[in-house]
């Protein structure tokens, strides 16, 4: 490996050898012309092999997504990379030139390597793929490679209806899929104008903070298992399981709920409710201070938390990073208590922050904000205020299954919601809440159809993942594991 | 309703560097229409008054919805990029849309104002094929990085598999 080193160690082409000679070469390139006069008579492989590299050069003209070794990166990229942009300004960033005395400049002697951490990796939580360049164990530069998963549900919205959509948007961020289907119903709520009824927004509430219990317990469980304690996984996996039991329970469904809907929520809670998020909530609070017997005051993991991958105030503010990474560096932003929706007003809770901004700040900001959520919980268990829930407009909610047999009027409005669905008025909206990750922000333009013109998802994993270089630099390659895990990546909602 | 839905008092209106940015009030959202040689400008004077940060960067193909409604003094072209920025004094987001041709399908970057608009601008070059002019790795980040074309925008086909029932006729 040090014999040859600006060759990336990597599993895949090169592509920055395939970017760069792609741009010379002509777009279309005959594959019997490349394969030789002998054609198909003598037929090679390795010719095989060049006709189809020349075929994909010719189509690779986009540019490199990939990190480039640094003999090849200019001084300015560099400087970008190392957080200069927060300290140069506009103007001077492009007269910069590389200051021998940087770390990168000292490395830059042939003797770094990029490897590949991921896509394919139990840590990566999914497909996640960081290119990290390595100096011996220190990690100087990484850049995180994403798209692995990406399906288009941007793309797919424009073709679903509004009532629809929930289900479309409720498989992004699989870990909180009832943050995402509440998102969307408040972005489509406030295009159509309609107001909730107080039963459907206390439902939502509950379900809503269930669910961030149920997303940071499984968060706790897979930094237990990239931190080598299988205990905490298990443990973590036993929570959420409760959790996802209610939530089958109630809307028939573990993962990818639709039950939060434009228009309230699609069904109320089952009887016995109460007894059943009690349990819940009064069996994790229990399980909290087991937690913290296992992992917080344990040497071992604070050793390798504490003080490792800090983000500073300042540098996650600009980097758009929100939840709980730019709480764990102090600031006290929640949308809940800073902007808030349902009526998280009405509830008591603390915003939890960090001091230092490092993954164990990152981890007791979570272990915490499950003891907030339980305490909403306990309110909302408590002020669950009677009456319906959802909207009683036949244009927006479906009418009761048994009136569609008794009334043509109810079976009219049953087909054409379920077929055509409802047309809000023209215009666009962005709303947002916080979900386990950050704020989660949805973006609809309406032309007037019964269909999203556009549909936009601010991701808090994909807007996250920027920091992971800054958190990364300078840190050991050991650390990057933990350092990624309390990112709390879900690359379902970062490719989309 | 959150609380700065019930608000009616604008920021950009305190703001000298921002006078003449057509601005309208749509559903408690106070969005402005800066035009593409004001937008780094207008960005900025956001920044310098407290908006630390950007929540959110995407663009929208208008080429089959031109009838928007858009305040006066603004002409519609087929692109818009459209930026949520977040003041955490003020505790409320202002939406900034700036018109971006189909023939020069290019804009400033932001990321010297913002460093957190990389991904966003990146997300909107693969999908729309809007160029951000400085940007540090105008790069796909979504597609392959040989896939061809633009996939959000609205001339891109949306993919159909052909459904054969059993026991239909072939094609022929």
């Amino acid at each position: 490996m040090t014999d040859d080193t600006t060759t990336p160690v990597a599993d895949v082409p090169t592509s920055h050898d395939v970017a760069d000679s792609g741009t010379e070469a002509s777009p279309e390139i005959d594959i019997t012309a490349a394969l030789g006069a002998e054609g198909h008579a003598g037929f090679v492989v390795d010719d095989l092999f060049e006709a189809f590299d020349t075929l994909f050069e010719a189509e690779t003209s986009e540019g490199d997504q990939e990190l480039t070794v640094i003999d090849d990166t200019e001084a300015i990229e560099l400087l970008i990379e190392q957080g200069a942009v927060l300290r140069v300004p506009e103007d001077s960033a492009g007269e910069a030139v590389l200051d021998p005395g940087l770390d990168d400049a000292r490395f830059g002697d042939g003797e770094t390597m990029i490897i590949n951490l991921g896509p394919q990796h139990p840590s990566t939580h999914g497909v996640l793929r960081v290119m990290l360049e390595l100096q011996g164990e220190t990690v100087l530069r990484s850049k995180p490679v994403i798209g692995y998963l990406h399906t288009g549900m941007e793309k797919t919205a424009e073709e679903l209806t509004y009532v629809q959509g929930a289900t479309n948007v409720t498989r992004m961020d699989y870990l909180s899929p009832l943050n995402n289907e509440l998102a969307w119903a408040l972005a489509v709520e406030k295009l159509l104008g309609v107001e909730m009824p107080p039963r459907a927004t206390w439902i939502r509430m509950l379900m809503s903070e269930l669910n961030r219990i149920s997303s940071h317990v499984m968060w706790a469980a897979t930094n237990g298992m990239d931190l080598a304690s299988t205990s905490m996984m298990i443990f973590g996996f036993r929570e959420r399981e409760m959790v996802l039991a209610f939530f089958e329970k109630t809307t028939g469904l573990r993962m990818n709920h639709n039950y939060i809907r434009p228009g309230g929520v699609a069904a109320d809670l089952p009887d016995g409710w109460e007894d059943d998020v009690a349990a819940i909530i009064d069996t994790i609070s229990g399980r909290l201070e087991e937690y913290d017997q296992l992992i917080t005051g344990q040497p071992i993991f604070r050793a390798r938390t504490e003080g490792v991958g800090i983000i500073s105030a300042e540098l996650a503010l600009a980097m758009s990073a929100t939840g709980p990474i730019l709480r764990a560096a102090g600031v006290p932003w929640d949308l809940r208590k800073s902007m808030p929706y349902l009526a998280y007003e009405e509830v008591d809770f603390d915003v939890i922050v960090g001091t230092v901004g490092d993954t164990f700040d990152r981890y007791a900001v979570r272990m915490n904000e499950i003891r907030e959520s339980i305490r909403i919980v306990r309110q909302v268990l408590e002020k669950m205020p009677p009456g319906d829930y959802r909207v009683q407009d036949k244009k927006i909610t479906p009418p009761p299954r048994a009136r569609i047999d008794e009334s043509m009027e109810a079976l009219i409005h049953h087909f054409k919601l379920y077929t055509r669905g409802f047309e809000p008025p023209e215009g666009e909206v962005y709303s947002a809440i916080e979900s386990p990750r950050g704020e989660l922000g949805c973006y609809i333009v309406s032309n007037g159809s019964n269909k999203p013109y556009r549909m936009h998802w601010r991701g808090p994993s994909f807007v996250n993942l920027q920091s992971v270089p800054a958190l990364l630099r300078n840190s050991l390659l050991a650390d990057t594991i933990a350092i990624l895990s309390s990112v709390d990546p879900v690359l379902g909602e970062v490719d989309r | 309703m959150s609380v700065a839905d019930s608000r009616t008092d604008l920021v950009s209106s305190g703001i000298d560097a921002l006078q003449g940015v057509p601005v309208v009030v749509e559903r408690g959202d106070e969005i402005l229409f800066p035009d593409r040689s004001r937008w780094v400008a207008t960005v900025t004077a956001f920044k310098q008054a407290g908006f630390v940060s950007c929540s959110d960067l995407c663009a929208v193909d208008y080429l089959s919805y031109p009838t928007r409604a858009l305040p006066d003094g603004v002409t519609g072209e087929r692109f818009e990029v459209v930026a949520q920025l977040l003041s955490h004094e003020l505790r409320r987001h202002v939406r900034l849309r700036v018109q971006v041709p189909a023939s020069d399908a290019v804009l400033p970057t932001l990321f010297y104002v913002y460093p957190g608009t990389e991904n966003m601008e990146r997300e909107a070059y693969d999908l729309f094929g809007i160029t951000f002019t400085g940007h540090p790795d105008m790069t796909r980040i979504l597609m392959p990085q040989d896939w061809e074309g633009h996939p959000l925008r609205k001339d891109y086909g949306v993919g159909r598999v052909p459904v054969q029932f059993k026991d239909a006729p072939g094609p022929r």
